[in-house]
């Protein structure tokens, strides 16, 4: 435990610091001269956000843009080389295939599952709870999710006992064991599984909110016309609440666009398995390819730049009509 | 103890109930709700039987999570604290020696949470309360800068750190020289960084919604920003604070990419989830560890999270819904 010691000392420097800046921060807006009060003001609380946002992300992304037009060590310029790398090569392609796979089927089917959980538990007894069943998996890295499924996933030879809950069903209904995490091209589709399981409980909770905000008069008016449950669903729910039903998409896009943690804990990218988010890591921090992991960096920032433009439209036009 | 977690708790919890008033509508709608039931019922279990699978096993022998499913507890139960004891104590180099890491995922996460928070509300105050030229265009800045992937800044960041500021061959800044648990910093400094654009867009939707009157008279009456902020805004925008802190808290407690590359894998700085991840991919199998192991991980974030649910909810309408 003798390391223990300069650890925790680290954590109170990191506490101490904290409380340091803010009261300087703060001591600097109070006692600011009258001449420029305000700029001082201004800038002791806006400066330390400002520059740490242009250090440590706005630069490097600049950064990063240029890299990827050189090669390995960063020294020499390359041209496209690193982006053609990304489009022709067979593994690239594989990488490229594999991420719109994720990125497709993650979100439809968080969302519906999550809508459909949402409905069917709307007003129900024990709804808070059993939301927080399913919610649950937003609290737990996905390291720790990759690992309870692994466990789920866990393959046995047939003529021993099967450890994996999956497999012990297939053997129960006469299948052999599957490698779900080892045979491609559907183990793939295995780790989407996890990814599904993660993301289900964010569209949950956000449609929940969205559904209860429909108008109660509504609701009442379609049930005085005599609709059944589907046609309820069809033309009063989802229409109102196509906007949640938006943002929960969106959102689950850029999270599964970004995914990492799941495919480098449970098949470290081998298999065929591997996305934009591993071999990024790979390329730029195991391999030494920088070049390759910024354009890759890169082609994360492009197809989520449509996504920004669209939001900051939105947030503008609703700071107009404020 | 284990059952507790168990689903066969759940179904009862989970009934649809409204009574119609007509003969064939009740017909109808006892059908129709006897579905939905069902379908809760089915992805209720399916969302919890993984976990509590895990959680069974981490309680198992090791010999036995080898040798068979952890449904078999409920026939023949044999239960033991040795998975936990191994993979947090024992100093064999295979064994997890979880300890220590569980401590750095402490202290990455403390410091960083509070700065975060701390420069994220001054940031979100400013924009919102002082009034300056370009100051709408610096929040949609930000605002945009929380959707671009923190990929795109990890290789030149990364290299910051170990070169320093080098511009046509001049070093005009060295790399900080950080040994031992200084290198804790450079966890900090990342994870800070990357928190900010959402930390600051989330505050500044609570912080622009106070009354307008409030702040005016508050500067009529001659008060500092500083004081505005420290007796006005901090105690009315206290559950936004707590939203963002546990999302940071999440966040950061559950990281593994910056943690990775900030910390390299050096055990005296990186964070249980790195160690996790690297047990995992060597020892796959080892199941007697990867269950304790896991487990000993998920259990602080689950505890924060369902004592503070509800902030949590909130926030996540709030970054949400706005968005």
């Amino acid at each position: 435990m003798n390391e223990t010691q300069p650890k925790l000392l680290m954590l109170m420097y990191g506490v101490i610091a904290f409380f340091a800046v803010v009261g300087i921060l703060l001591l600097v807006v109070d006692k600011a001269p009258k001449r420029g009060r305000e700029k001082v003001q201004l800038l002791a609380f806006l400066a330390p956000a400002v520059i740490l946002l242009s250090v440590g992300l706005l630069i490097p992304a600049l950064r990063t843009v240029l890299l990827s037009f050189q090669g390995p060590g960063s020294v020499d310029w390359v041209g496209l080389d690193n982006y053609e790398w990304m489009f022709t090569t067979a593994e690239a392609r594989r990488i490229l295939l594999n991420t719109a796979a994720w990125v497709l089927i993650v979100p439809a089917l968080a969302t519906s599952i999550g809508m459909l959980y949402a409905i069917v538990i709307d007003k129900a007894r024990g709804e808070a709870f059993a939301k927080a069943l399913v919610f649950m998996p937003m609290a737990i890295s996905l390291v720790g999710a990759s690992i309870i499924w692994k466990l789920v996933y866990a393959v046995r030879p047939p003529d021993q006992e099967q450890i994996g809950l999956a497999n012990q069903l297939l053997v129960m209904v006469g299948f052999e064991p599957y490698r779900f995490l080892q045979d491609p091209p559907w183990n793939t589709a295995f780790l989407i599984v996890i990814m599904i399981w993660i993301q289900a409980g964010f569209a949950m909770v956000i449609l929940s909110a969205a559904i209860k905000a429909v108008s109660a008069d509504v609701i009442e008016a379609a049930r005085l016309d005599g609709v059944n449950a589907w046609q309820m669903f069809r033309n009063v729910t989802l229409p109102s609440i196509k906007p949640a039903v938006i943002v929960v998409m969106v959102t689950i896009s850029i999270a599964t666009l970004k995914a990492f943690d799941i495919v480098r804990t449970t098949t470290g990218g081998q298999f065929d398995t591997g996305v934009v988010a591993t071999a990024l890591y790979d390329q730029a921090f195991r391999f030494g390819e920088e070049g390759r992991g910024s354009a890759l960096a890169v082609l994360l920032f492009v197809l989520v730049l449509p996504i920004v433009v669209y939001q900051v439209r939105v947030l503008r036009s609703q700071k107009e009509i404020r | 103890m284990t059952t507790a977690a168990l689903p066969a708790s759940t179904p009862a919890a989970v009934v649809v109930a409204e009574p119609p008033p007509t003969m064939s509508g009740r017909v109808k709608k006892t059908l129709s709700s006897r579905l939905a039931t069902v379908v809760a019922l089915v992805i209720a279990i399916l969302w919890t039987i993984p976990t509590a699978g895990l959680f069974i096993s981490s309680f198992r022998p090791a010999e036995e999570i080898r040798t068979s499913g952890w449904w078999n507890f409920f026939t023949s139960p044999s239960f033991t604290l040795d998975n936990y004891d191994e993979v947090l104590f024992s100093s064999s180099a295979g064994s997890g020696q979880l300890a220590g890491y569980f401590i750095n995922s402490i202290v990455i996460t403390i410091p960083t949470v509070l700065f975060a928070l701390g420069l994220a509300a001054f940031a979100a105050y400013a924009l919102a309360w002082i009034p300056f030229r370009g100051s709408g265009w610096l929040f949609i800045g930000i605002f945009a800068l929380q959707i671009v992937p923190l990929q795109m800044a990890l290789v030149p960041l990364l290299r910051l750190f170990s070169n320093g500021v080098v511009l046509g061959g001049v070093t005009l800044i060295p790399a900080p020289e950080l040994v031992g648990a200084q290198q804790f910093a450079t966890v900090w400094f990342a994870h800070i960084c990357f928190s900010l654009p959402i930390g600051i867009f989330l505050l500044h939707n609570f912080i622009s919604e106070l009354p307008r009157e409030l702040m005016e008279a508050a500067r009529v009456d001659g008060a500092s920003h500083s004081r505005i902020f420290r007796q006005i805004v901090l105690p009315l925008i206290g559950p936004a604070l707590a939203s963002f802190a546990i999302f940071q808290f999440l966040w950061v407690w559950n990281d593994l990419l910056v943690a990775l590359i900030f910390s390299g894998s050096n055990a005296g700085v990186a964070p249980l989830t790195v160690r996790l991840a690297e047990l995992a991919g060597t020892r796959g199998e080892e199941f007697q560890r990867l269950t304790a192991g896991a487990f000993i991980s998920i259990i602080i974030p689950v505890i924060v999270f369902l004592a503070l649910q509800r902030y949590f909810v909130r926030g996540l309408l709030a970054g949400g819904l706005k968005g």
